[in-house]
């Protein structure tokens, strides 16, 4: 195959799997501007006049900032909590390893692998006698812990690729480990410590399950707010998109904002 | 004053064992290499008494205090790696302040102790760049600016000019040379290049399997090896080694028989061997000429000419290749049958295990005694 072929064959792949991914957040952005009787139309309806009427209502029946500051605390929080403490372990198991280091790691990947729901009795009970129910400190705990494994992973990675002589010759030149990291290692490594925070604030955005299970209301952040278009007076859909759509959308646009950042970090160590 | 003292030093990784119990004084203001093969345990070494590597076993002195657990930081050496390991965030002024800086020098001083060092290996127009806008020399330059700022008690490199093109790396080993004088520190220094070895050192450390096989003047190890390992490593072209017998005892020296037949007289000491003793015999290729009525018949199988020398590779009896090194002028080419004659006095003798027999007199440049040119 010729290189103009192959390309125009790349072209038209990565652009077709980028519209089917983002069909559906197009298709949500759109519904949230119909009425309530075009959203559920069969055959559904392309050309409407938009209205503002969904955003308006939800404005009404709920506080989208309270939910949206929760949202920024606690994933924010969550994402410094899980940085400061996987960096000191990654440092070490990157370059102090020992024959365990290894398991250790698979270990920790191994609780992703557990379905959450296994431990939300337990969890909730702890949560519960521990008065962390419905509070952002309880969310925080839950989402660092949650977040932990990879985000040591990812720092690990990245720690990998410092050349360790140059710790070495901080060591040398007469570096205590705490310099070392934070005068050598860390800046060195910034990159990847960015599209790592990144990651984890996604993640802990878009986190369900633990929100909607352990909080109620003082705590709950915009997945709590979603879902709470969802059920109480039947499925409202033109509200339910108006509502999702101001759920992801700061993310989004911060995604999208970072996202040089976030494809670099991730491609750190392939393509170099 | 900086001396470092190695006592049964041994280092294990788990149930291997890598360093062997080494020996090893390093005098005040002594330039000492190591050299080996890959592998040898030289690098593991050198960041053993770097603090880079725990010692499993034995006594490391610096300066007479002992070090083992002191950590790399406060054990006042500074470090030149193959890679430069320039920190690549930091300017080439940082980079060279950055002891300095840890260790809370002022900013002036630093400054000061920076331009001083940078005007030493010519570094002023390039402090404000970054490693990555640097070429290969002048990394390497900034590795050593780096750990000239610390004023260290002992210098350690580690393979500082592997990385370097040959005509840069033998600059930079004369430059070197000038910097010992200059600085008039004590410096250890790695390398598998045996030339580095032989130019730059007061005393080389031949190291094999964690093992040292020995410590002399690159002189003394040149001509006086301890054993076949020594023998065939220092040297380029290698020795040439051919197996023979001994056939009698003379007062100056022992006489052998080459599997040819032809017997000469190798001026050594005779009291570690016996008449029908199979032995190995080490000749130079310097030691080598060719003449018409030379003891030892060849053929001529490869012809080396640098200009100034030849290297005749000249297949003799057997299967058996022997180097001879002649003259720039010399005619033989390929092909050609020769003669070999032996400079009986450039003949090394190895017993069956290994171990040299020792030479009736001592090389004429080498001090009785004596392990290095200062050291003395």
């Amino acid at each position: 195959m010729s290189s103009a072929k192959s390309g125009v064959l790349s072209f038209v792949l990565g652009w077709g799997a980028a519209l089917l991914l983002f069909f559906p957040i197009l298709w949500m952005l759109l519904t949230g501007f119909k009425t309530e009787v075009e959203a559920i139309a069969t055959p559904p309806t392309l050309f409407f006049s938009p209205t503002m009427e969904n955003y308006q209502a939800v404005f009404q029946r709920a506080d989208y900032l309270s939910f949206a500051i929760n949202s920024v605390v606690v994933s924010v929080v969550a994402t410094a909590l899980a940085i400061l403490i996987a960096v000191p372990a990654a440092y070490v198991m990157a370059f102090f390893p020992t024959k365990r280091t290894r398991g250790t790691l698979l270990w920790m990947l191994s609780t992703k692998m557990m379905p959450p729901v296994g431990v939300l009795v337990p969890m909730y009970l702890l949560f519960r006698d521990f008065g962390l129910l419905d509070t952002l400190t309880g969310l925080v705990i839950i989402y660092t812990l949650m977040n932990l494994p990879i985000v040591i992973w990812m720092l690990y990675t990245f720690f990998k690729e410092v050349p360790p002589e140059i710790l070495e010759a901080g060591r040398m030149d007469g570096a205590r480990a705490k310099q070392e990291v934070t005068l050598l290692l860390l800046p060195l490594a910034l990159p990847g410590i960015a599209s790592t925070s990144l990651l984890s604030i996604i993640l802990c955005w878009n986190e369900a399950f633990w929100s909607l299970n352990l909080s109620a209301h003082n705590a709950a952040p915009l997945t709590a707010f979603i879902a709470s278009f969802s059920s109480p007076e039947g499925l409202f859909w033109a509200k339910l998109s108006a509502a999702s759509t101001l759920a992801i959308a700061p993310i989004l646009v911060f995604g999208w904002m970072s996202q040089r950042q976030l494809v670099r970090g991730l491609t750190f160590g392939a393509v170099k | 004053m900086a001396t470092v003292t190695l006592r049964n030093i041994r280092k294990k990784y788990g149930e291997v064992e890598v360093i062997k119990g080494v020996d090893l004084d390093v005098a005040d203001r002594e330039f000492v290499v190591f050299v080996g093969p890959s592998g040898c345990g030289k690098s593991t070494l050198l960041r053993m008494i770097a603090g880079l590597e725990s010692i499993t076993d034995g006594d490391l002195m610096i300066d007479g205090t002992k070090a083992n657990d002191i950590g790399p930081a406060d054990r006042g050496l500074a470090m030149v790696f193959q890679s430069y390991a320039l920190y690549p965030h930091m300017t080439v002024a940082d980079n060279m302040a950055f002891s300095l800086r840890l260790a809370g020098v002022s900013k002036e001083e630093r400054m000061r102790k920076v331009t001083e060092a940078a005007n030493v290996l010519h570094l002023g127009p390039l402090l404000e760049r970054r490693p990555k806008e640097l070429s290969g020399g002048q990394r390497q330059r900034v590795a050593i600016g780096r750990a000239i700022v610390r004023q260290p008690k002992v210098f350690l490199f580690d393979e500082p000019l592997s990385n370097l093109d040959a005509a840069l790396r033998v600059q930079m080993r004369i430059e070197l040379a000038k910097l010992h004088e200059k600085l008039e520190a004590t410096m250890i220094y790695v390398t598998h290049d045996q030339i580095e070895a032989m130019t730059m050192a007061d005393k080389i450390v031949v190291l094999q399997g964690g093992v040292v096989e020995q410590v002399g003047s690159p002189l003394e190890l040149y001509h006086h090896p301890r054993n076949l390992f020594v023998a065939g490593f220092i040297g380029s072209p290698k020795m040439n080694l051919m197996p023979g017998r001994v056939i009698g005892r003379a007062e100056d020296g022992i006489t052998v028989e080459l599997a040819n037949g032809i017997p000469f007289s190798v001026p050594v000491r005779g009291e570690r061997v016996n008449p029908g003793d199979e032995v190995t015999v080490g000749i130079r290729p310097e030691h080598l000429s060719l003449s018409p009525d030379g003891e030892i018949a060849g053929t001529v199988l490869v012809t080396e000419r640098l200009g100034g020398l030849t290297f005749l590779h000249i297949q003799v009896q057997g299967d058996v290749v022997m180097i001879v090194q002649a003259d720039g002028d010399e005619a033989a080419s390929m092909h050609d049958h020769v003669r070999l004659s032996v400079n009986p006095k450039g003949c090394h003798l190895f017993a069956r295990d290994g171990q040299a027999v020792e030479h009736v007199n001592r090389h004429h440049l080498i001090e009785p005694g004596a392990a290095g040119r200062r050291s003395a």
